[in-house]
């Protein structure tokens, strides 16, 4: 669905990073977010919303439209397109509402 | 110039839930409200239907909660047949949970002497303990000391049931003016004359249910309404899995997974901003209580003022002065909604408040006459 | 920490502010949002290649970036601005978070320079994974070279259309099509503004290189396009419009960008509505001072006039900070502003033509019964309109019967569509209908840094009723 462009700075593989998009290993350029990790890595959808369950992607990747919310080295309900991605960052798509943490 | 039964002023819960139960008796109603952007308590409550901590040293306080909390299911049920609305009515009882020895040793002593002034009408109360609280409410703080729970509390989605009010008191023939301030009040007894929104609307009735607003516009019709605007703030979380059974006092989840934490008693007139301090004291105590809260989003809050009168206790009158003109006022819109719908409302149709409300008037307050 | 200038956001208008400032002896801070300077038009700037298939334009933020760097400002990423209490005894307060920890810092002035947001295109199936504005095409390209795969599709208008159009194609990924919406009218609207063809020569020699630009891709372009509509499940798998339809792996929305007011309305900032540009934004005088005294605003954030202007705004609202802080004179900023002024005339030049040419189609305010209004609590178009029939008069109370704006992204997106909505159900202008009244924290924090947070306390109980 998204490809590094073939001449990008960060198209090499020395400047690439991998992290983790639901257990599967993507390279994603430095500087890239987590959202563009998720984009690059294929998933037709990042996330089941908590209303009704539709599936949603990333919309304005500027922090405003919140509908790229993805739980981020365990953390629910973060805005992927806001946090960059760092070596072994593991991303997975939010499943609905949050899940219970007590105990 | 339009003649109807009954003018009510004010659109909030109150003034709806009165207004519903006029237009459902079979009165002609008209409903005046302000505009978008006014102080709204009813945009900005809790939604608990409470009734554990209502009418400490005032008995009938606490009878007509109780009175009020077993109206709620005809009521809740009766708009959800006439509108689409779900107003997610759970009474499976409430807990307050006390964070400290003396929090808990006043909470004792408190639900004791609820229980006494009760008398025979009756006041039936758990004290639950630390181990017992856990056993029923999953990541329980340790500071948690202890907790007061009652068979008669409970919660609905307060938005909902003020939607299905309106769409109820509609479908039953009232009519609904918005953005109609009132700008000339005239009474005279069974004769009251107002122009809001330009018009003007004449009714042998009027209920003056307007909140803050009420203090200004009750001496043009013989009453007294000495209100006054308190503050809360409220936190909203992110949605999350339903966590607890009930609702807990300060902490509540709605059926959609939202938290709602509150709250905070600030006199600062009538200021609705925010202070991240109040909102700091917040999110400690709910921590504190929930240690397992700490990870999640808040992504709303607010502060709405309370319309409270000087003893906390409802403001329900009618004039002597002008028969036919009634006022009420309270904080607890959503806890009294069933009451204000289906007991107040019957009372001002026939014309009359029953004796059971005589202490509720504002005559409370004055001062007895020097001799 | 107490500065005399807290700036938020360091786009164009918060880079060029934080370098004058600090050079005019302010203590300044500039808190952003984002990782790095550049908001985002220059998003990424400062690693930005030579012969970027962004463009030179682009390259021109490099300057300021370098500006702000080299400055005495002080330059805080990745934190965001949660409350603000313009009014504190001690001087403003900003509340702001960055890794988890919440801080207050005191300000004797502020300056908000948060920029634009797209404006929001609410066609049927704009929720689909695949639908996104074209400026999050930008965004990948500018943060990361990442272009996309597959049959794109852009829809709208705008300059920044054709120019994301071409960024893609000399980025090796142009799209398969470019749906251009301008309604036939608005040439005839745009001709009124001719005069600006002189002062506004240089955009618009800019401007007129896109179209010839996409023709020597050989990316097709459809005209006067209406009806605009994703189609997919549970995902975009085509476009449709009024006579036609392609099948489409993405595609990138465009209908102009509009201020973001998102703290501007959390101040209770006095605000008008542009009747040219059809959005709202703050009232401004001709330094940026808003009507609260300690509060400016400029670039974007204070009507929509491009990256040039902003720079321009920014330093003005810089050089009147330093006045109003005892650091200049009135004459000597008066003496300091006037090159500044000629160059915002210039800058200014050619938006009436643009506004007017590139004005959204009204199907834009008055999406159909079944699209979803509000993304984040999935409200429609036709359950705000019943929330109007049912004599909500406004936002908040349309929010109130049908949680529209009630999400995390507390009414950003959804707020322009609904007050038009609404407006347009009861037959009353736009200006007439209030706004939502955004509340702190205008950006979600966790209970946990909330509950961390440093700030002074206050006189007040909260109660275990």
């Amino acid at each position: 669905m998204f490809r590094l462009r073939a001449d990008a700075p960060g198209a090499t593989i020395a400047a690439t990073i991998p992290v983790a998009v639901e257990g599967r290993i993507v390279r994603v350029p430095q500087g890239a977010s987590a959202a563009a990790a998720l984009l690059l890595a294929g998933l037709p959808s990042s996330r089941d919303s908590a209303v009704a369950g539709a599936a949603r992607g990333p919309y304005c990747l500027m922090g405003v439209c919140f509908d790229c919310l993805a739980e981020i080295d365990g953390v629910a309900n973060q805005q992927s397109c806001m946090v960059r991605a760092r070596p072994g960052m593991r991303i997975r798509r939010q499943r609905g509402a949050r899940p219970l943490e007590a105990e | 110039m339009r003649r109807c039964d009954a003018i009510v002023i004010g659109g909030g819960l109150v003034g709806t839930a009165i207004g519903y139960g006029l237009a459902r008796a079979g009165l002609s109603v008209a409903l005046i409200d302000e505009g978008d952007i006014a102080y709204r308590a009813s945009r900005g409550n809790f939604g608990l239907v409470w009734v554990q901590s209502k009418g400490l040293g005032a008995p009938h306080y606490q009878r007509w909660t109780r009175a009020s909390a077993k109206e709620w299911p005809a009521l809740a049920a009766e708009l959800e047949e006439n509108t689409a609305v779900a107003l997610g009515l759970e009474q499976r009882g409430g807990l307050q949970l006390c964070l400290s020895d003396d929090e808990l040793d006043k909470r004792r002593a408190m639900m004791a002497q609820m229980q006494r002034e009760a008398g025979n009408f009756g006041f039936d109360y758990k004290i639950l303990d630390h181990a017992e609280l856990k056993a029923m409410l999953p990541g329980l703080g340790p500071a948690v000391v202890g907790g007061s729970w009652t068979q008669y509390d409970g919660h609905a989605n307060s938005l909902a049931l003020f939607h299905a009010l309106h769409q109820a008191f509609r479908a039953k023939g009232g009519r609904y003016i918005a953005k109609a301030t009132v700008t000339e009040a005239l009474a005279a007894p069974q004769d009251f004359r107002i122009a809001a929104g330009g018009e003007t609307l004449v009714a042998p009735k009027i209920v003056l249910a307007a909140g803050l607003g009420n203090a200004a516009l009750a001496p043009v019709f013989g009453l007294s309404a000495p209100v006054r605007p308190q503050r809360g703030q409220i936190l909203v979380t992110e949605r999350t899995a339903k966590a607890w059974p009930i609702p807990l006092g300060s902490i509540r989840q709605t059926p959609e997974g939202s938290i709602l934490l509150g709250s905070s008693e600030e006199e600062v007139g009538f200021d609705t901003g925010q202070s991240p301090d109040i909102m700091q004291k917040i999110a400690r105590r709910a921590v504190a209580t929930f240690p397992w809260l700490a990870e999640l989003q808040i992504v709303r809050a607010w502060a709405a003022l309370r319309v409270m009168p000087p003893d906390g206790l409802p403001i329900y009158d009618e004039s002597r002065r002008f028969p036919g003109a009634f006022t009420a006022n309270c904080h607890s819109g959503v806890t009294l909604a069933g009451a204000h719908a289906n007991l107040f409302a019957p009372m001002v149709a026939r014309g009359a408040l029953d004796p059971q409300l005589a202490p509720f008037s504002a005559a409370r307050f004055d001062v007895p006459a020097a001799r | 920490m107490t500065v005399d200038l807290a700036i938020v956001g360091a786009g164009p208008a918060g880079m060029a502010a934080a370098a004058l400032a600090a050079e005019l002896g302010l203590a300044t801070l500039v808190i952003d949002a984002e990782a790095a300077p550049g908001g985002q038009i220059y998003r990424a700037v400062e690693e930005a290649a030579e012969g970027s298939p962004l463009g030179a334009d682009y390259l021109a933020g490099r300057g300021l970036a370098a500006a702000l760097r080299a400055s005495a400002a002080q330059y805080r990423p990745g934190t965001t601005v949660w409350h603000i209490d313009p009014a504190a005894p001690q001087g403003a307060a900003l509340s702001m978070i960055a890794d988890g920890v919440s801080e207050t810092v005191t300000a004797r002035r502020i300056l908000l320079a948060t920029g634009a947001l797209e404006r929001p295109v609410a066609i049927p199936g704009w929720t689909l994974p695949g639908v996104m504005t074209a400026g999050a095409a930008q965004i990948l390209l500018k943060s990361a070279g990442i272009v996309p795969d597959g049959r794109a599709v852009l829809a709208g208008q705008g300059p920044l259309l054709a120019l994301i159009a071409l960024q893609l194609a000399r980025a090796g990924a142009p799209p398969a099509l470019v749906l251009q919406t301008t309604p036939r009218r608005n040439y005839a609207a745009a001709a009124r503004h001719l005069g600006a063809l002189w002062p506004g020569r240089l955009e618009i020699a800019r401007g007129a290189a896109l179209p010839l630009g996409l023709r020597r891709h050989g990316i097709a372009v459809r005209r006067g396009v209406r009806g605009l509509r994703a189609l997919g499940r549970d995902r975009l798998e085509a476009v449709a419009w009024a006579g036609g339809e392609v099948a489409a792996d993405h595609l990138f929305l465009h209908e102009g960008v509009i201020p973001d007011t998102q703290i501007s309305r959390g101040l209770e900032l006095a605000h008008t509505w542009d009747a040219a540009q059809l959005c709202w934004r703050p009232v401004t005088d001709a330094w940026g001072g808003s009507s609260l005294p300690t509060v400016a605003v400029a670039g974007d954030a204070a009507g929509i006039a491009g990256a040039e202007a902003a720079a321009l705004t920014g330093r003005l609202a810089a050089l009147d900070a330093a006045a109003r802080l005892g650091h200049l004179g009135a004459a000597e900023r008066d003496r300091r502003a006037a090159p500044l002024r000629a160059g915002l005339r210039r800058a200014r030049a050619i938006r009436p033509l643009l506004d007017a040419l590139y004005r959204p189609p009204a199907a834009v305010f008055a999406p159909e019964d079944a699209v979803i209004l509000c993304r984040c609590e999935e409200v429609t178009a036709g359950q705000i309109r019943r929330a109007v029939r049912l004599g909500a008069p406004g936002p908040n109370q349309v929010k109130a019967f049908t949680r529209c704006g009630m999400g995390p992204c507390q009414g950003r997106m959804c707020g322009p569509l609904v007050t038009a909505l609404i407006a347009g159900e009861r037959g009353v202008p736009v200006a007439e209908i209030g706004p939502y009244r955004p509340r702190a924290p205008y950006k979600p924090l966790t209970l946990g840094a909330l509950a961390g947070a440093q700030f002074a306390t206050e006189e007040a109980s909260t109660s275990p009723r």
